[in-house]
């Protein structure tokens, strides 16, 4: 009785240190999912403060005389005298008319607001209607850079070192007038690489992205099931299974530059093949996301209850049935999710890349798996790594594109998991 | 019929691994890789070449000069690029290496220079240093005072320490990190070129001798800034004690606000540079495989834009980006080289 009775005594005396224990626990809980979300809204604050001027540009409309006499040009429809002819020089009168104060001899200051390939857009425009020869039409133009840099970030003295106080004062005069104009920034959508930050896109990017993921779904999927099915269903459990299996874990965890560096000696040296192409990357990153595919695929087969085995084994269903009629359509889901995780992966990918050559300065946007491409996260690496100021917003923007795509991959594969899922 | 898949997948892939590897890759872009100093002056030459001919636009791999090197000497055909740039003149080896892989007709073209200053605000005491004296106060080890044969750890603290006439004030330099290909420059022109004619490093083999003459002191004295030079010109601006290292069209930028040291004797002008007068001054060059010309299309007509006046003349935009552009005469002598593409032999590189 008595014995009960401290017995009783001691457990409650000990809940309340249990409790304590307890929520110090959650504590210590709540506290690591804290700081793990601050890094990361300070992360995101980062990149979105730098990155959202990016998606802004800042365009020049004004009437510009397209006379004939002043572009040495009497026939926009001739190919060669469009080739001869100077198309800087109307755009040029058209600035000055705009600027209060500036005459011919500010011709240089002028250019200096105007986007070095201005003249070709007015070529093209002109190539594109020959019978404006001679008229005068209100024409929209991108800004230089410096313009661009200049307007976004207004008032901050590091951002405007490159005009000089008269052009600052021109801009501010065009930007009241509505001259000089921000708008949303079409061209990051629809060119690729440039070496001038105002006419730099991801469009290449994005496309070489998707051509280089298109192959390494193709491949590593089909591959990464049927591998799965085989050792979990079929393979006989014996030290070379094991061996397999093994390796196959290694395979995950090994760093993604040596995939590059075997793609470089087998795909480029051994076959072949070009460089800096989407079939290559393809490869060399369905070899890396082949094991996560395996590993996650095998988890699913394994998660399919025997019961639904043995009941189809036992109205006389054969392995091969069992297999492709119930144990693989239960499995899917688990296998997608895998797949489009592992696929997540390969489009952040960037070192092994490095070594196939799809790290490069490429302006023209793929058209095929054999043409030369970059994908999203290197474009995030060369703009980095340009000097500009204003690659650094492109390449923050660019972030914010390729976390989108990420984002989008990773819901999906939930939004699968959730519908297709079957609780047992 | 899962085996039978499994076997079927794989001859798919095996059959499609046989038809990309076929030899017949048609190729249309000009490829080219090489020194990550031509990169933003090639790369605006091959974006201006796209955007104004009906070719398409090069594509540019920026590999440093030795990687370039290796794979344009790789070989002949479509997957080996077609023309490389270069931060410094082929090696006699890498020539070898080339003709051996059947790359024998190779057309050189020294597109012009770039000079690595040692800079300091203007409110600083502005450095007239020999590169020996330079050598003493930057090198890991250099030759002790008491016996100028041995080799101890640097002592010099103030630039005074190492020679009386230089300013009594602390030695801090800061500059590119050795990834940087400025930094190979500023440790092959400047530092081992001050260090070699030391008695105490002149009975070295050729690798002591670089070893000893390229190390740069690691106790705090030399501060590596990362590639950003636009960090170095603002600490340079902040603080009178500084002295920066960097490339000279840098230098250009920031003039009004930082004054060059003088070396040898010699003060970096771009005409200086262009001559090759100034001792820290490097040639940049490209080299273009000639058994591709006419195969893929456009690599005349891009060397031809390259050298062309619009590019690399007085006014030309490649002047905007950085390039010291070469004398008039040169550039005379890059247009012929170019409608003519005379062959690269190994005696001009020995």
């Amino acid at each position: 009785m008595t014995d009960q009775k401290t017995q009783a005594e001691l457990v409650r005396r000990s809940l309340k240190v249990r409790y304590r224990k307890e929520r110090r626990f959650r504590a210590y809980g709540i506290l690591a999912i804290g700081i793990a979300l601050s890094a990361l809204i300070v992360l995101f604050a980062d990149i979105i403060g730098k990155g959202y001027t990016g998606f802004t540009k800042t365009t020049i409309t004004m009437d510009v005389e397209m006379d004939g006499e002043m572009m040495f040009l009497d026939d926009a429809t001739d190919e060669q005298q469009l080739k001869m002819a100077d198309f800087v020089e109307p755009l040029v009168q058209a600035m000055i008319k705009q600027i209060p104060g500036a005459d011919e001899d500010d011709r240089d200051k002028v250019r200096g607001l105007l986007n070095p390939y201005a003249s070709n857009e007015l070529k093209n425009l002109l190539k594109a209607n020959p019978d404006w020869l001679g008229e005068t039409h209100t024409i929209t133009v991108l800004a230089h850079t410096d313009v661009d840099v200049y307007v976004k970030h207004a008032g901050d003295a590091a951002y405007s070192i490159k005009l000089s106080d008269e052009q600052q004062r021109w801009v501010d005069g065009l930007l009241e007038s509505g001259v000089v104009d921000t708008s949303f920034n079409d061209v990051f959508f629809s060119s690729g690489d440039s070496r001038d930050p105002s006419r730099a896109g991801i469009l290449g990017a994005i496309v070489g992205s998707l051509l280089t993921m298109f192959v390494t779904l193709v491949l590593s999927f089909p591959i990464g099931v049927a591998a799965a099915i085989y050792l979990e269903e079929f393979a006989p459990q014996n030290k070379f299974t094991d061996f397999i299996e093994v390796n196959i874990n290694n395979l995950a965890a090994v760093p993604s530059i040596i995939f590059g560096l075997l793609g470089l000696a087998v795909f480029i040296n051994l076959f072949g093949m070009p460089r800096s192409v989407p079939v290559v990357g393809g490869l060399v990153l369905t070899l890396m996301t082949l094991p996560t595919i395996i590993i996650s695929s095998r988890a699913a087969i394994k998660s399919v209850p025997p019961s639904i085995r043995e009941a189809a084994e036992g109205i006389g269903a054969s392995k091969m049935q069992v297999v492709l009629h119930h144990v693989l359509p239960l499995a899917m889901p688990g296998m997608l999710t895998g797949s489009i995780i592992g696929m997540a992966q390969a489009l952040g990918e960037t070192a092994p890349l490095l070594l196939i050559g799809m790290v490069a300065f490429i302006v023209d946007v793929p058209e095929g798996f054999l043409d030369s491409a970059t994908v999203l996260p290197v474009q995030v690496f060369l703009w980095a790594g340009s000097p500009e100021l204003a690659f650094i917003e492109r390449a923050s923007a660019a972030i914010m594109v390729l976390l989108a795509f990420l984002i989008s991959m990773n819901a999906l594969a939930v939004w699968l998991r959730k519908r297709l899922e079957l609780r047992w | 019929m899962t085996n039978l898949k499994t076997a079927l997948t794989s001859i798919a892939v095996a059959g499609s691994l046989a038809a990309v590897s076929s030899p017949a890759f048609a190729r249309d872009t000009i490829s080219i890789v090489g020194s990550s100093t031509v990169y933003p002056f090639a790369t605006v030459v091959a974006e201006r070449f796209g955007t104004n001919t009906d070719f398409n636009t090069p594509k540019l791999e920026s590999t440093g000069s030795g990687g370039g090197m290796k794979l344009f000497c790789q070989g002949l055909g479509t997957q080996h690029p077609d023309i490389t740039n270069a931060s410094r003149r082929m090696k006699a080896s890498e020539f070898d290496l080339c003709v051996g892989n059947g790359v024998k007709d190779i057309t050189e073209f020294r597109i012009g220079s770039d000079g690595i200053v040692v800079a300091s605000s203007k409110d600083a005491e502005n450095l007239d240093i020999t590169l020996e004296q330079l050598f003493l106060a930057l090198g890991k080890k250099v030759p002790s005072k008491d016996d100028p044969s041995k080799l101890v750890k640097n002592p010099n603290k103030t630039w005074s320490d190492v020679d009386a006439s230089l300013p009594n004030v602390a030695i801090r330099v800061m500059g590119p990190p050795p990834t940087s290909g400025t930094r190979d420059s500023f440790n092959e022109l400047a530092l081992q070129a001050g260090c070699e004619d030391l008695p105490a490093v002149a009975d070295m083999s050729e690798g002591d001798m670089e070893s000893v003459c390229q190390s740069i002191r690691e106790d705090g004295v030399f501060i590596e800034a990362g590639e950003n030079d636009n960090l170095i010109v603002q600490k340079l601006i902040d603080d009178d004690g500084m002295y920066g290292v960097f490339g000279y069209s840098f230098f250009e930028e920031n003039s009004d606000r930082l004054q060059t040291a003088t070396l040898n004797g010699m003060v970096p002008t771009a005409d200086a540079i262009a001559a090759d007068e100034y001792p820290v001054a490097r040639s940049l060059f490209f080299y273009v495989k000639k058994a591709h010309v006419g195969v893929i299309p456009g690599i005349a007509e891009y060397t031809e834009t390259f050298v062309s006046p619009q590019a690399m003349g007085p006014n030309g935009y490649l002047k905007d980006v950085g390039l010291i552009v070469p004398p008039r005469a040169a550039l005379r002598e890059l247009q012929m080289k170019a409608a003519n593409m005379p062959n690269l032999t190994k005696e001009e590189l020995m």
